[in-house]
């Protein structure tokens, strides 16, 4: 309401008194100190253990699925699984069928060569195309969680194409 | 103008309205004269498409005093006003201020006529006077006056009365009449960005949502970095924020009121909502719901929270954007093989492609005054930030880089300002990301200066 210009008032215009801006209050962090919860499950390449009971059982059915090949990669812009992906999941539903207790969260993730939300749209048909497969080769969906980081959740740092080839996945996880 | 017309302008501090009446009486003949005319952003942009101005790039050479009271009790706090301003307008690429270590005499009465002799010999083209001073209510009281040093003319005054918590935003309010008068386009220095603060290494980056004014000061946390916050955007009113936040491992749009720092959840669906924006009535909320590995694009009528499904492909449609009047919204797809911008009515209807060139487009935002569209490209391995017509035609590419990404309108549609990142290294360094703005005619890329890293900046609308 003030200090806009007002056309009557070509040469002379006031400001009526002024508050500052709305502040948000409270809720102020603090020192980035806990990076827990999301981040830690998935930034660490290849150990995506479950944290929550650890079990030596648990602990062993993931390694499990991890010595399997937990992960799948893709082209750059694509979520068509490669004939490469669709052996590694081939895998994956031998696994799930022997153990059918198993549910998994299917992340899709993608590289950093896009921008951050088309990517996490590509990152979640990663996630579904890997889904899809699974279901039809017989795996119950309701076991099935997807979730997509898009460019958020890196497993490998680096700017080239060897880590770009790497990010580019979808990976499996034992909830 | 006499100098009895400007003591006249002491009797601001009596009321707002009566002084309308007053000046309008008693200065109506200046303002026949006055040369620079006042036109809306709007009224321009019918007629001054995109032209590139050139001749602005040669910033005016301002005078700017110390806003010193006749007292002397409020010094530091008319200095620092005058140094915001300053600031401001340094900032822009607009403007020039002069070091006061050239000034002559500053005016010991800064409601007289300056001499202009003083100030032409430094250059000045402008000369911006002003005092601060504390009143009963212990309130600081400022008062402007801007003369056009060459044509020997007041060119605009004011005053104001604010806490001592106030004298950023008046400071701002000052700085953006002097922009106006100058350039005719709104001023943008009383505006605000909220945005992503991220810290930490690249593999875990902490991610925290932030607000702060346009020149990086105010700043505050809104967010505690225990869960993912992405893109983050402002209403028109400049009292909520729409963002993407990862709470509970699910990722969904949430509502943050800026003033109580709470967030609601911004309804339940089966998949994930993200690159929400608010239409500019405030109504209703555009966002992508992504289904079974699909995303489209819906519309959230705000007040009864039901959604309607604006696209229906089996491909990725996201990022819209509304035009001014809400009419038309812009969104990037793949469904012609790669990532291309698009235009449809705001029912979803009549959608048709707008960008031709090469490359991949994303994150189309509309320019509030409606007649240019900004844009990412992507192209050999290289990210540009963009303008186009709204039309598609006339496409301009204003900034480069590794990866530069999600420009946002300020609200004047003159600047724009987005982020930039660094390559990361494979030792884990690396990926730093930083706000940058720049002139809609490509020059003045400039850094804002934030506490941490920074991207998915947004900039608000003029503040209410």
């Amino acid at each position: 309401m003030f200090l806009r210009l007002s056309s009557l008032l070509a040469a002379i215009f006031l400001l009526a008194a002024c508050e500052t801006a709305p502040n948000a209050t409270g809720d102020v962090a603090g020192t980035a100190a806990s990076g827990s919860s999301t981040s830690e499950s998935t930034a660490s390449s290849g150990s995506d253990a479950s944290d929550t009971s650890d079990t030596s059982e648990e602990m062993t059915i993931s390694e499990e699925l991890i010595s399997i090949g937990d992960r799948v990669h893709f082209d750059f812009d694509s979520y068509e699984l490669t004939s490469e992906a669709k052996s590694t999941l081939g895998k994956q539903v031998t696994f799930l069928s022997s153990n059918p207790s198993v549910r998994i969260t299917i992340e899709g993730h993608c590289d950093e060569r896009g921008t951050r939300e088309y990517n996490l749209a590509l990152g979640e048909s990663r996630a579904a195309a890997t889904r899809d497969y699974l279901v039809s080769q017989g795996i119950n969906p309701a076991r099935i969680k997807i979730i997509s980081y898009g460019k958020e959740r890196p497993a490998v740092i680096g700017s080239n194409e060897q880590a770009w080839k790497y990010n580019r996945r979808a990976v499996s996880i034992i909830n | 103008m006499k100098s009895k017309d400007i003591k006249g302008l002491e009797m601001i501090l009596v009321s707002y309205i009566k002084l309308v009446s007053i000046f309008a009486r008693t200065l109506g003949m200046l303002m026949a004269v006055l040369a620079l005319s006042i036109s809306s952003a709007f009224a321009q942009a019918d007629t001054d498409v995109i032209t590139i101005t050139e001749g602005n790039v040669e910033p005016t050479p301002i005078a700017i005093t110390d806003f010193i009271g006749p007292d002397g009790e409020a010094t530091d706090i008319g200095r620092e006003i005058a140094s915001i301003i300053s600031n401001d307008l340094e900032g822009s690429g607009l403007f020039r201020p002069l070091s006061q270590a050239a000034f002559f005499d500053p005016p010991s009465d800064v409601t007289e006529r300056p001499d202009f002799a003083d100030w032409r010999p430094i250059g000045a083209s402008a000369l911006l006077i002003g005092k601060a001073f504390y009143n009963d209510a212990s309130m600081i009281e400022v008062e402007f006056y801007l003369w056009d040093v060459l044509r020997s003319e007041l060119i605009a005054a004011g005053s104001g009365s604010v806490s001592e918590k106030g004298k950023r935003r008046i400071s701002h309010q000052i700085a953006d009449v002097v922009y106006k008068k100058w350039t005719g386009d709104d001023g943008y220095f009383d505006t605000r960005i909220v945005y992503v603060a991220e810290s930490g290494p690249a593999a875990k980056r902490i991610k925290r949502l932030a607000i702060m004014d346009q020149d990086g000061h105010n700043h505050i946390f809104l967010t505690d970095g225990s869960s993912l916050v992405l893109t983050p955007r402002f209403s028109q009113t400049v009292q909520e924020i729409a963002y993407l936040n990862y709470f509970n491992d699910e990722p969904n749009v949430y509502l943050l009121d800026i003033q109580s720092a709470n967030s609601e959840l911004l309804g339940s669906f089966p998949g994930m909502s993200f690159a929400p924006r608010f239409s500019y009535s405030g109504k209703s909320l555009i966002m992508s719901l992504a289904r079974s590995g699909v995303t489209n694009i819906y519309a959230m009528d705000l007040s009864t929270r039901q959604i309607t499904q604006l696209t229906n492909t089996p491909f990725i449609d996201t990022s819209p954007s509304y035009s001014p009047n809400d009419g038309q919204i812009v969104f990037n797809s793949d469904r012609s093989g790669s990532q291309q911008l698009y235009i449809m009515n705001s029912d979803g209807s009549n959608v048709r492609r707008l960008s031709r060139g090469k490359g991949r487009y994303a994150t189309p935002v509309w320019s509030p005054r409606g007649d240019i569209i900004a844009f990412t490209k992507m192209l050999r391995g290289q990210f540009y930030i963009g303008i186009m017509n709204a039309d598609g035609t006339g496409e301009r590419l204003l900034a480069k880089g590794f990866l530069v990404e999600a420009p946002t309108w300020a609200p004047n549609g003159r600047v724009l300002m987005y982020f930039k990142q660094n390559p990361t290294n494979s030792d884990g360094s690396g990926g730093e990301s930083y706000l940058y703005r720049i002139d809609i005619t490509g020059f003045n890329e400039r850094r804002i200066i934030t506490p941490e890293g920074a991207s998915d900046p947004a900039w608000s609308p003029f503040l209410p």
